[in-house]
């Protein structure tokens, strides 16, 4: 079983190389048929690595504990769909599901555009391929996952396995990586279309128009992996936190920041034909990022707490980004003709100058979250002493940036593109202005004394008042017209131009989550041994301590502990925090209890137990608001969503004339 | 004014509040990576910057005194004893023989003053690039 896994990586690895190869000697020989089998070759990589995925689906549910893979990620007691998830739990399996991805999304890029573009084609399969291949390289010769564990090491029989690690025994953790890994994965699409489309010197935004749903869909996996990695973190590691500014976090935050400029830099090429060369920056950045997130979390350059096994995995990461980004600089550099910009800035009060400053915050925040993550390696090489900065660097830079951006997104929409009067921008931002400032005020009376957090308020009120302004706007022009009430010419509003109102709606998503974020200015926290019967008070809720319970079943021993809880007198129940021991890893972990409340959630924690059983040590948090974060995110989500149907009228652009020099280079390639 | 300047001032207030910002920042949180070796010939300079220590813990040396913890970290022949008295409850993986890092001060008494401790549990075994980062749970 495992030689055919093995041999179909090998020959997906020749497939790649061959469909390289293929298709730019096809392009540049003209030979069509050898672009066309460079694509065949792209479905069979497909088939290849589904067959090699499956096997080793297969090996891990069936137990096959010769195969080292299996036996480090899998044992018999799990359940299946833990069993099935390790595919992803380990360093190899990581790889293949990587590979497979990649994969997956070439085949639907090749056969979607399998007329269209012929000229573009053959480069976007070669990038996909290139990368394709890098990751191959790494799976058949480096970290193989069939390696047999018997093999020349004595071994007779494995028993049993070690089992996947404990903490990532929960259900958001099963989708966590392949969502992260569909938004990693998914950047290489327009960056391929993007290379192509300069390669082949396409003065237009081709690349733009036919990827901009790829880059929504990937964008929204990654927000979602990233969400869900949040919001595992708080319900399972028992420290009520969802972000730590961890490296391997952060290698998951970079390419969506990057990715997030990206999304609104395109707009100024589409409307404005401005920042081409920047875009096509962008989405590389964006795309090396992913390449770099992925490095960092396999090579052991940074300590993490995530970080797999230190393995010789990283130098083959290094090359392959040294080598992918002198190229794209390189082609970049080479095509700059092309690449002019069709208008000019004119005023600093303006939506073009709003969407530059939103991009060189953005960047200036992936620069910051870069360069504290790899602040270790840079003091090790500038002063020969390793020195890590921590979550207060991060946050200190962070917060303003966070705030300043939530401005923009308040101001950028209201503003006239090419030039804006002073006057009609105080009438736009009269009331939400006075509503910001309303609540700032209200929030200082009530002794609210944090200054971000008031901050944060305020401008959460204002983006707010912003979007809510734009939709009643827009709604009563429809409603003059046709006299609908007022939800409908709202609906009728948004299908009219989805981009836009799909994106206010990310918009106010991503003000819910700050609000989330702003509570963590207010939490409560306390930790504290106590006997069963007491009680411990932490903000307005008391806790009594009950009874411990205990048992034990194949997989952990378990001691669930029962804590009532009143608020002010009044009774809400009790909450049950538990503690397991994992045999097989012989790891103890806790299952948490959350009362989850709009207004606050109320976290207990089951941290130990004293040896003779009558004292425990228990963590009870309050966090407010926390609750908006989540909810954030199904917004977000539901305003992407709205961004991907297709708009009911096709708007037309009003867009200066291609001509000149990129004009007169259109006719070039043919 | 003209506009270049506009933009080039805006812009440049902006990259040099962050530059600030970060560099603040970098001074204030800064922890120095050191082996048990080189604190042990430290002396006073140690007490002034905040130190990150890794080591094993050395099996039978942890004694818990209420919220206090004392242990030995070692490391070849070379040993540190470190007391924790940080407010998290020590992570699930910190036991006999596991690998540990260790934030804090050295004290003029000679211990390691800790704040945090993060620990690995010696078996091989991995985690996954997913997110986590509690107050010290490590979870290979």
């Amino acid at each position: 079983m495992e030689n055919i896994g093995a041999l179909a990586i090998l020959l997906a690895f020749c497939f790649a190389v061959f469909s390289v190869i293929a298709s730019l000697v096809g392009k540049f020989a003209r030979r069509p048929f050898l672009v066309l089998s460079a694509e065949r070759a792209v479905y069979s990589i497909w088939a290849l690595l589904t067959v090699a995925s499956g096997i080793l689906i297969y090996s891990l549910i069936q137990g096959d504990f010769r195969l080292a893979y299996v036996a480090m990620h899998s044992n018999r007691s799990m359940a299946a769909i833990y069993k099935f998830t390790s595919w992803w739990g380990g360093q190899e399996g990581s790889l293949l599901l990587w590979s497979w991805l990649l994969a997956s999304y070439a085949t639907v890029v090749v056969y979607r555009n399998r007329r269209k573009f012929r000229d573009m084609m053959p480069y976007v399969t070669a990038v996909l391929m290139t990368t394709q291949t890098f990751f191959l390289i790494l799976i058949a010769f480096v970290a193989s996952p069939f390696q047999v564990l018997m093999a020349g090491k004595g071994i007779v029989d494995v028993g049993d396995g070690q089992g996947l690690n404990p903490l990532l025994q929960y259900w958001t953790m099963v989708i966590h990586p392949p969502m992260l890994y569909l938004g990693y994965v998914g950047f290489v699409v327009p960056f391929a279309f993007a290379v192509a489309s300069v390669a082949t010197k396409q003065p237009g935004d081709a690349w733009i128009h036919t990827t901009r749903r790829w880059t929504l869909v990937t964008w929204m996996f990654q927000t979602t992996g990233i969400l869900l990695g949040a919001g595992w973190a708080y319900a399972v590691l028992g420290w009520g936190g969802y972000w730590g500014w961890d490296p391997v976090e952060n290698a998951s935050l970079l390419p969506w920041i990057s990715a997030t400029a990206f999304l609104h830099s395109v707009m100024m090429q589409e409307k404005k034909g401005m920042m081409k060369v920047w875009n096509i920056v962008l989405i590389s950045t964006t795309f090396f990022l992913c390449i770099f997130g992925t490095f960092l979390t396999r090579s052991g350059v940074v300590n993490s707490v995530h970080a797999f096994a230190q393995s010789p995995l990283g130098r083959y990461f290094v090359v392959f980004l040294a080598l992918g980004i002198s190229a794209t600089v390189y082609l970049i550099l080479n095509r700059l003709d092309y690449l002019k910009s069709e208008a000019q800035l004119e005023s600093v009060l303006s939506r073009e100058s709003s969407f530059m400053f939103n991009n060189l915050i953005l960047l200036a925040s992936c620069f910051a979250v870069l360069w504290g993550t790899l602040f270790p390696v840079i003091s090790e090489a500038v002063t020969g002493e390793k020195i890590s900065v921590d979550a207060p660097f991060f946050n200190r830079v962070e917060i303003p940036i966070a705030l300043f951006l939530l401005l923009l997104t308040g101001v950028g929409p209201l503003i006239a593109w090419r030039r804006s009067s002073i006057e009609s921008l105080q009438r736009a931002f009269l009331w939400p202005l006075t509503g910001g400032l309303a609540v700032a005020a209200s929030l200082a009376a009530f002794g609210v004394r944090h200054v971000y957090a008031l901050m944060s308020f305020m401008l959460c009120t204002f983006v707010a008042i912003t979007v809510v302004l734009e939709f009643v706007k827009g709604a009563n022009a429809i409603r003059a017209k046709s006299g609908a009430d007022l939800l409908s010419a709202m609906v009728e509003l948004t299908h009219r131009n989805t981009r836009r109102y799909g994106g206010y709606l990310v918009h106010v998503g991503i003000v819910l989550m700050f609000v989330g974020f702003t509570g963590k200015a207010f939490d409560k926290d306390t930790t504290v041994d106590v006997k069963r019967g007491d009680s411990v008070q932490i903000g307005h809720y008391e806790l009594r301590v009950a009874n411990l319970e205990s048992g034990q079943n194949e997989n952990y021993r378990w001691g669930i502990l029962t804590v009532g809880v009143s608020k002010d007198g009044a009774d809400l129940g009790t909450l049950r925090p538990e503690r397991r021991f994992y045999l097989a890893s012989r790891q103890p972990t806790s299952e948490v209890a959350i009362r989850r409340r709009l207004n606050e959630d109320l976290y207990v924690n089951f941290a130990s137990v004293s040896d003779d059983n009558r004292t425990v040590t228990i963590q009870a948090y309050v966090f407010p608001l926390v609750s908006w974060i989540w909810i954030g995110y199904w917004v977000v989500l539901f305003g992407t969503i709205i961004c991907l149907v297709p708009s009911k009228s096709r708007l037309i652009w009003p867009r200066t004339e291609v001509v000149g020099i990129a004009g007169k280079h259109a006719k070039v390639e043919k | 004014m003209n506009n270049y300047i506009k933009f080039g001032l805006l812009i440049a207030a902006i990259l040099g509040t962050l530059a600030w910002l970060a560099v603040g920042g970098i001074s204030d949180t800064k922890t120095y990576y050191k082996t048990i070796a080189e604190v042990n010939q430290m002396g006073d300079q140690g007490k002034e910057k905040r130190l990150r220590v890794a080591g094993d813990v050395e099996p039978n040396s942890i004694v818990r005194d209420g919220r206090n913890v004392q242990f030995t970290l070692a490391q070849d022949q070379l040993r540190l004893k470190v007391v924790y008295s940080g407010v998290d409850p020590l992570p699930d993986t910190f036991k006999d023989g596991a690998q540990a890092l260790a934030d804090g001060k050295l004290g003029s008494d000679g211990v390691f003053h800790a704040t945090k401790i993060q620990a690995k549990c010696a078996s091989k075994y991995e985690a996954k690039p997913a997110m986590q980062k509690p107050a010290g749970v490590r979870t290979s």
